[in-house]
């Protein structure tokens, strides 16, 4: 009591301006992400604990029913499955794909470490393409790329060889590989251009310092790049590790059946829109995207400590 | 107050959590919540007069609003033929006229909010679910549009103008509150150019039309068979009706009313092995991976001979077909002499829903506007300008029809009574997508028929007993 008092009453009154200064800026945001961030959120919820069929006006309350039938669900449960491993796979093809071609964009060129290769800046260009392209088309055009006929860029000239065309799109065992290539293909431009960001802002004097022990390109690229890359590298593994979870216009717009054939390719996403928007059962499909919503949040938590790590200083 | 208002940390923390966070709220904030409007039961419905002109008593005064699906039909018929029919006799009615590609996605806010428009054709990918409209009580009893006089003849009920199984298709729960337009044939097209260059002919059993497989496979001119491969409902479709056509139409209510066993039946498993068979041997290479348009265009392009299809197929294609193309098409052939139902049998059903929504400001006014498009010249000009045969009877006659439809409709009456058809894929959409998905398998040769029937069986039996799902009878 008696040291509040001490404090200089102009202090408190700076604080309380300041206060409502902050708090009036802060207001409108707060209440827009309330309304159309949490409030669907909590909706949500409520919705997955009834049975509603989206044109009812009183939907029937069912408790946890959706979630018990969710554990016995094959097909959501393949969809988790895909998401795992898009989780996994996904952010490490990405990264160490990206990771190489920065670096030789950056510092692999002849005279060894701290220029690029030569064209670097077209390469960085054209790298960047896939980005600039709608989600729709991406997918349109790899169905295009994937046709299993003479009209197929791939298998045109395995059958001008005379072999057999694959199903890119339509064998059940190759199917999600075609869909995590198409991924990684989109994704890694933008990589590609961050780390180039990341290492154009690594001092020249240390690849120098480096190239006067005598270091060769891939100790360049382990002992120095890498550990003073690590904190973007981080970042793009959650942002990619956001996207897998997320994965849903290209396996919409691709596959067979949305997400087939025969489930090989599909994802939660897309079983949440299935079921939400063709079968109508939106307390099923709200159940799905609580389930979602943990999963991420559990990512999340998982990813901030895991990349808990001693940054280098330089 | 803190110094240091955020760590690096704290601020990548939660710019992860808002990312996190948007993304999977987007699938679910775009719907509308329950309880929006007023859910107090329904209004009171707008009415007029009935006389002699205006049967069915409709405030001649008040406006309604139609919206068509914009896909394989376009809305050329509803803005061209039905609507100025209508003003025709009600010049006073204003129509309010809308087309979209996406009928759940318009409508399904307006229905949950409770301002549905009067006449809907809920119709295409982004349909609403019927069994929820219906399980709701959004469905407007037709009954007495049915016991109403006809647009032509005030002497003859609706009723009686209609083919009987349009009445079925669109009674649920004992009402019937769905029009299907559309009548649509199924059957195997094939090109009279190319069948008559080869002396192909047309097969009636089994034992012939594997022959004339094997011979044009032999022949090298082109593949014998393909599918819509992306789709297998096109595929599915013929197993149904082969089933049928072994066992009797009964084999199809089964498999409706998600009968134990009904998908392991033996014409079931019979006409499925006969199929993968098929599949195994005569298929166009990468038919699985080919969708209804490549496989029709390839059709088109003379690369294979023959694929089962509706009778919408002649108007899909009309910009890739060759002028001499001959559209044609025969039913199925029949598998042995003690078939249970006789050659010529059709898989043939009303399709193309319209209705009326119960819980909207008029709806009367959208049942007047069905009387308008059941007339003879309101279903006639549809069959013309869509190439498609409608549900009123005779309407097509004495009016110019392509080549395909020519032979659809001769097929149709050839058949008489031996019509079969389903109904689970409108009732049970969940069924659907499995029979398709593993009919897809089942042609790729990776399921064999007693573990597609399995599958399938289980699909059937877990609906069955999701108390969510409202069950139908037929």
């Amino acid at each position: 009591m008696t040291k509040v008092r001490t404090r200089p009453p102009l202090v408190n009154r700076t604080s309380l301006t300041r206060g409502r200064f902050i708090a009036g800026f802060l207001s409108v945001p707060v209440l827009l992400y309330l309304i159309y961030v949490i409030a669907p959120y909590a909706q949500a919820f409520y919705i997955a604990t009834t049975d509603w069929r989206g044109v009812s006006a009183s939907p029937r309350f069912v408790a946890l029913e959706n979630f018990k039938r969710l554990l016995s669900d094959d097909v959501f449960w393949t969809a988790i499955g895909h998401n795992g491993l898009l989780l996994v796979l996904m952010p490490l093809l990405t990264i160490v794909i990206a990771l190489f071609f920065a670096f030789l964009l950056n510092a692999g060129g002849a005279s060894g470490g701290v220029s690029g290769v030569w064209g670097s800046r077209f390469y960085r260009v054209v790298f960047f393409f896939p980005q600039v392209l709608a989600v729709a088309i991406v997918a349109v055009l790899f169905q295009q790329v994937f046709r299993p006929d003479r009209s197929g860029m791939l298998n045109a000239p395995l059958m001008a060889l005379g072999l057999e065309p694959i199903g890119f799109l339509s064998d059940p065992g190759v199917a999600f590989w075609s869909i995590l290539g198409v991924l990684v293909w989109q994704a890694v431009g933008f990589y590609v251009v961050l780390f180039s960001a990341g290492m154009a802002s690594i001092p020249r004097e240390m690849y120098e310092a480096a190239q006067i022990d005598g270091a060769g390109r891939g100790q360049l690229f382990f002992g120095v790049t890498l550990p003073l890359l690590w904190d973007t590298v981080q970042v793009g593994w959650i942002y990619l590790g956001i996207a897998a979870l997320d994965v849903f216009a290209i396996v919409w717009v691709m596959t067979a059946e949305h997400g087939g054939p025969d489930h090989s390719t599909t994802v939660m996403a897309a079983e949440i829109y299935r079921n939400a928007f063709q079968y109508f059962k939106f307390g099923y499909a709200s159940a799905m995207g609580v389930v979602l919503f943990f999963f991420t949040v559990a990512f999340a938590v998982v990813a901030m400590r895991l990349s808990r790590r001693e940054r280098i200083e330089f | 107050m803190a110094d240091n208002p955020f760590s690096r940390r704290e601020l990548l923390r939660s710019a992860a959590l808002a990312g996190l966070l948007l993304p999977s709220a987007g699938a679910l904030s775009a719907c509308a919540s329950p309880g929006g409007g007023d859910s107090g039961g329904p209004k009171p419905a707008a009415t007029g007069p009935k006389t002699a002109a205006n049967p069915l008593g409709i405030p001649e005064d008040r406006p309604f609003e139609v919206v068509v699906f914009d896909g394989g039909f376009g809305d050329a018929y509803a803005r061209d033929v039905h609507e100025p029919l209508f003003v025709s006799r009600h010049p006073k009615v204003q129509i309010k006229h809308s087309a979209t590609k996406e009928i759940a996605k318009t409508l399904q806010p307006r229905f949950a909010g409770g301002d549905p428009p009067e006449f809907v054709n809920n119709s295409g990918d982004n349909a609403m679910d019927f069994g929820a409209l219906a399980q709701d009580g959004q469905l407007q009893d037709l009954g007495e549009l049915l016991d109403a006089p006809s647009w032509d003849d005030p002497g003859v009920k609706v009723r009686d103008t209609i083919l009987a199984s349009a009445v079925e298709l669109g009674t649920y729960d004992g009402k019937y509150c769905v029009l299907n337009y559309a009548n649509t044939v199924w059957g195997i097209w094939y090109s009279k150019k190319l069948f008559a260059d080869n002396g192909w002919q047309v097969p009636r059993t089994w034992d012939e039309f594997t022959t004339l497989c094997e011979k044009i496979k032999k022949s090298g001119r082109c593949a014998p068979f393909t599918y819509a491969g992306k789709h297998p409902f096109y595929i599915y479709e013929t197993i149904l009706t082969l089933s049928a056509k072994i066992g009797g139409a009964d084999v199809l209510k089964n498999i409706d009313n998600l009968a134990d066993g009904a998908w392991k039946a033996e014409p079931v498993a019979k006409a499925a092995g006969a199929f993968a068979d098929i599949g195994a041997k005569y298929l166009l290479q990468g038919t699985e991976g080919l969708d209804h348009i490549q496989t029709q265009t390839a059709h088109n392009k003379y690369e294979v001979a023959m694929l089962p299809c509706g009778s919408w197929l002649e108007n899909e294609q009309k910009d890739t077909t060759p002028a001499d193309f001959g559209y044609a098409m025969f039913p199925l052939p029949s598998f042995t002499g003690s078939d249970a139902l006789p050659y010529g049998t059709l898989h043939s059903r009303p399709g193309e829903e319209f209705f009326v929504a119960a819980r909207s400001a008029n709806p009367r006014a959208g049942m007047e506007y069905m009387r308008a498009m059941l007339s003879k010249e309101g279903a006639g000009k549809f069959t013309e300008l869509v190439s498609t045969l409608t549900v009123v009877k005779g309407a097509a006659e004495g009016r110019a029809l392509k080549p395909g439809l020519q032979s659809a409709a001769a097929a149709l009456k050839e058949a008489g009574a031996n019509v079969t058809y389903f109904r689970f894929r409108q009732w049970y959409k969940e069924l659907h997508d499995e029979v398709a998905a593993a009919t897809g398998q089942l042609m790729a040769g990776r399921l064999k028929v007693g573990e597609w029937a399995d599958r399938i069986q289980k699909k059937s039996d877990e609906i069955r007993n999701d108390s969510s799902v409202k069950k139908f009878t037929r």
